[in-house]
């Protein structure tokens, strides 16, 4: 069987700026994709080629075994896009927003009705019905967007940071949904910021900076070879410091005074670098996606 | 680059779109093509008939009131079209993303364009049936002849539709419609031979004003109104019609190259 999505060393160059720099990857059915990156990594670009909005310069695309720029349509007629911004149409209601975007997808209007109310009973909007979108609040325009998106029952879920600005309880509420739909077997691709998003949702993802892979596999196991089992995070002004562990070959990163130590599971560190640092400020904790992230694609800022 | 092959009956979706969303407005909509020619009407033929004893136009003699509400019909397919396709699209695509959220569904961006001509178009044609109609009553068009004009009005909103289109996909920004409106528009509501025959008009001008897309509408527009003319009709309609195709194309070219990156 064909992956959901096939993509072949695929490049997106803007004027001076190469956005996609030569990607491959695939997901294959009923699979949650992480797809990370810092700003301007080119997930956004590769997210609009993927739905057919922008012309690859080079390079395959391939959803459902058809190719993106000759199948476009038939394509685009099998997935759900909830983009970054917000594309709700403020013209209309709350139920129009459904029912109408059913109609570009040629839907019959009866199923389409019917979809509709489906949906805004599993995202619990159903009171919101005759709402304009202007009145919702940022989670209820997500949980919208995100039920407009799955309108046309697609055979996969495209998600462009779903949650970017969201508050605890709306996020916390629409990971509820998503892996809920996960778990139906519907193929979903997610790009987010929030690597607790990544490490809750995704099987499998991947971490691109600068338009390329930087790593791909399981969270657990990315986590495991690239941050270790636990994280001492130290803080010290004690020179000797680095080169006490340049010298074991600990792994560390250095944030201004701040020193992330990466351990496996089975290490003695603790007592090591109790004893090392008896004064110091420091936290332990289990690693996360974040320390993956942020070893990989640096502290600096971007942008 | 043109993709004509993108181009499928499906446009008429993002057609029904726009029309639902005047249905919630539509009373605050038609009320402007409503008065406004009534204004006209008032002001020139009470202001002007004093001054002007009659227009001799197309080999008949005309009270002035007689000569310009004719030209009301064309003006208004015009601004509606026009206006349409400039201040309402570009809010549509930039400011509220509409074409964004269509263009993640089986629609493609050639189909939204040829949807909000063609709507821009159904916009204008509804305006100048409503001006028509209030016109009518007051005796300065012949009704129903005039109802005949439906067709071309629909023609000359997609000749003002695209090319309203083709701006929107070359403006930086909203505030830059002011220059078209300023240095196109308002010259041609003025000089199309509306408010006055465009042989009036000092020599040379003439075969400008004649090359005027509102001047061939209002032709049209006069004819069906009041049975006179002076280009001849046929003329005027490959005119509008050659005008619609070339602006449909480049405002499909502008458009693409604005929005698909």
């Amino acid at each position: 069987m064909d992956a959901v999505i096939q993509v072949n060393n695929l490049v997106k160059q803007f004027k001076d700026v190469t956005a996609v720099n030569g990607l491959s990857f695939s997901v294959e059915s009923g699979e949650c994709f992480g797809f990370l990156g810092p700003n301007g990594a080119g997930k956004t670009s590769t997210i609009r080629m993927l739905y057919g909005f922008s012309p690859p310069t080079s390079g395959e695309l391939f959803l459902f075994g058809k190719d993106i720029t000759t199948d476009w349509r038939e394509i685009k007629s099998r997935i759900g896009v909830c983009q970054q911004d917000n594309t709700l149409d403020p013209d209309l209601s709350v139920i129009q927003n459904l029912t109408i975007f059913a109609q570009y997808f040629s839907i019959p209007r009866k199923v389409a009705r019917d979809r509709a109310e489906e949906l805004l009973d599993f995202f619990a909007m159903t009171h919101k019905r005759h709402a304009k979108v202007m009145e919702l609040s940022g989670g209820m325009v997500r949980r919208l967007i995100l039920a407009r998106a799955l309108i046309n029952k697609p055979d996969l879920l495209i998600l462009d940071e779903p949650t970017t600005g969201l508050d605890p309880q709306s996020r916390h509420q629409l990971w509820e949904r998503l892996e809920k739909l996960r778990d139906d077997g519907l193929t979903i691709l997610l790009t987010t910021h929030y690597m607790e998003e990544a490490s809750r949702l995704c099987d499998r993802l991947i971490i691109v900076d600068h338009g390329k892979i930087l790593v791909s596999g399981q969270p657990t196991d990315l986590i495991k070879e690239h941050a270790g089992h636990h994280v001492f995070e130290v803080e010290t002004e004690d020179p000797s410091f680095a080169a006490f562990l340049e010298k074991d070959k600990i792994p560390f990163d250095k944030a201004g005074e701040r020193y992330i130590v990466y351990a496996s599971e089975d290490s003695d560190l603790k007592t090591t670098l109790q004893e090392k640092t008896c004064c110091a400020k420091w936290t332990y904790r289990l690693s996360s996606l974040e320390d993956v992230f942020l070893r990989l694609t640096g502290r600096d800022l971007r942008e | 680059m043109i993709r004509l092959n993108a181009i499928s009956w499906r446009f008429r979706k993002v057609w029904k779109r726009n029309l639902l969303t005047v249905r919630e407005t539509w009373k605050i909509n038609f009320i402007t093509p409503l008065l406004e020619p009534l204004f006209y009407v008032f002001a020139f033929g009470l202001g002007f008939s004093g001054m002007i004893e009659v227009i001799r136009y197309g080999g008949a003699e005309l009270s002035y009131v007689q000569f310009i509400a004719p030209a009301l019909v064309g003006t208004a397919v015009m601004y509606n079209a026009f206006f349409e396709t400039t201040y309402s699209s570009f809010v549509r695509m930039y400011y509220q993303k509409t074409y964004d959220g269509i263009l993640a569904t089986p629609l493609s961006m050639e189909e939204i364009i040829i949807a909000e001509i063609v709507w821009s178009a159904t916009r204008a044609t509804v305006a100048a049936l409503l001006i028509m109609t209030v016109l009518g009553i007051f005796g300065f068009v012949s009704l129903p002849f005039a109802y005949l004009l439906t067709p071309v009005a629909f023609l000359g909103g997609l000749a003002f539709g695209a090319l309203g289109l083709f701006i929107t996909g070359i403006v930086p920004s909203i505030e830059m419609f002011n220059l078209p409106f300023f240095l196109f528009v308002t010259p041609m509501f003025l000089f199309s031979g509306t408010f006055f025959p465009i042989s009036n008009l000092p020599g040379w001008v003439t075969p400008v004003a004649r090359a005027l897309p509102l001047h061939n509408l209002v032709e049209l527009t006069r004819f069906f109104c009041i049975r006179h003319h002076e280009t001849p009709l046929l003329f005027s309609l490959i005119y509008l019609f050659c005008f619609t195709i070339v602006f449909t194309l480049l405002a499909l070219v502008t458009m693409r190259r604005r929005l698909i990156k």
